[in-house]
């Protein structure tokens, strides 16, 4: 919050703030404002009405087509019987997605975007007053099918879960490093089609979400043949355990969207409800 | 293309401050961004150019700073410069490290002019 001591003077912006001589009446003010706190304050906004239902909100992200829904169905029909589930789903047209989880039995509200290839914290409170949180155990947040924008987004969820299905080839965390460090976790979807791809290696993938500095950990799924699905679900309960435990003790988690560098460097998001703490795995 | 709701972010600030200093005119808003703050610097630019018709700073030039990516080892505490897909500490191989730099969108400085 500081501007007078030079707290946010680092190695990578002190040549960019230095004062130049001034013109006649020019007066170069000094900001250092994190462009994202709108959104920000939105999203801690949102966490605090998850928090006040205690319910743990998941968002998956992946590219168009990874099998974002397929994995949300198979995981409801796991689940519906031991836990109260919702989705809110976003996609640039259409109600289809929400419509193959209403057929699954729970709730589920469509995010309609149109041009915008994202969901931003806004959309996400605009349906939370629509919606009945109460007595929910967990909400999926199914974002649009992009590796890019959705990374930079915190939605007020707890845990980002990032798709990567065997057909992208196992390059993708190189090549969209924003997205895949922003992972709590690594889903490697449709492994039933493992033996068909000769250049898909699961130690690369994982190799190269390490390189990211990213030690969240890699599960792999099908949601053809449930592969993996056991370790999906187990590590779901886990998180909810985890979750109960820090809103006992008035805490909270945020999701790897933070980004370290925009916090270190930007005022801080004006206002926060109560005690914050980021949970490492 | 969420550079255009960035640019809104970014003209509501800067007209606070313009507000703020009571500025007769704004010569130019400086960005700070990262490689790794998944923002495209063109559309970013592009989306300004459309934003500030009309507004205080329609005069103003953008200038955005790429800020490098800078890495600080949690075990050796080596400080490293890096690149946007390996993030591994140069000295002693540990991926146990915290961007210092590289990842940040934030509004740096305005250059405007006073009222005097
Ligand atoms: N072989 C195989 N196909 C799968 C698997 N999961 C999903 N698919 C197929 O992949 C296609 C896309 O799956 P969706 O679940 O709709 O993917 P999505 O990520 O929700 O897609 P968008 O919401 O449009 O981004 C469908 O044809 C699915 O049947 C899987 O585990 N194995
Ligand atoms: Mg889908
Ligand atoms: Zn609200
Ligand atoms: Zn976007
Ligand atoms: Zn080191």
């Amino acid at each position: 919050m500081c501007n007078t001591c030079g707290c946010n003077v680092t190695p990578g912006n002190r040549s960019l703030i230095q004062n130049e001589k001034p013109k006649e009446g020019l007066t170069t003010i000094s900001v250092l404002q994190n462009l994202l706190t709108h959104n920000n304050t939105q999203a801690d906004h949102n966490r605090v009405h998850f928090d006040a239902e205690k319910v743990l909100v998941i968002n998956l992200m992946s590219s168009p087509g990874s099998g974002k829904t397929s994995l949300l169905e198979s995981t409801i029909k796991q689940l519906k019987e031991s836990l109260s589930i919702a989705v809110i789903e976003g996609d640039l047209e259409t109600e289809n997605d929400a419509q193959r989880i209403q057929a699954q039995g729970v709730p589920a509200y469509q995010i309609t975007t149109g041009t915008a290839c994202h969901l931003d914290a806004h959309l996400i409170h605009n349906v939370l007053h629509h919606m009945p949180l109460k007595g929910l155990d967990l909400l999926f947040i199914e974002n649009v099918g992009n590796l890019v924008c959705p990374a930079s987004f915190d939605l007020g969820h707890h845990r980002n879960v990032v798709l990567l299905s065997v057909t992208e080839g196992d390059d993708k965390p190189s090549k969209y490093p924003v997205m895949f460090k922003a992972a709590d976790l690594v889903l490697i979807t449709k492994t039933d089609l493992l033996p068909y791809l000769d250049d898909f290696s699961i130690d690369n993938a994982k190799q190269n979400v390490h390189n990211l500095a990213n030690n969240a950990p890699t599960l792999t799924v099908s949601a053809k043949n449930n592969q993996g699905m056991d370790e999906w679900i187990s590590w779901l309960k886990s998180e909810i355990n985890q979750h109960q435990v820090l809103l006992s003790n008035h805490q909270t988690q945020k999701p790897k969207v933070q980004q370290d560098g925009a916090l270190l460097h930007a005022k801080a998001t004006p206002h926060k409800f109560y005690p914050v703490k980021t949970h490492q795995q | 293309m969420h550079e255009l709701s960035l640019c809104e972010n970014l003209l509501d600030q800067v007209i606070k401050i313009a507000q703020q200093h009571q500025a007769k005119n704004i010569e130019s808003i400086t960005l700070n961004l990262g490689p790794l703050a998944g923002i495209e610097p063109l559309l970013l630019d592009n989306a300004f150019k459309i934003l500030k018709i009309d507004t205080v700073v329609a005069n103003a030039q953008l200038i955005i700073n790429s800020t490098p990516i800078i890495i600080q080892c949690q075990q050796c505490g080596e400080q490293s410069s890096a690149t946007n897909n390996y993030l591994v500490c140069p000295s002693c191989q540990s991926n146990d490290t915290q961007l210092i730099s590289g990842d940040e969108l934030t509004l740096a400085s305005v250059a405007l002019y006073t009222a005097t």
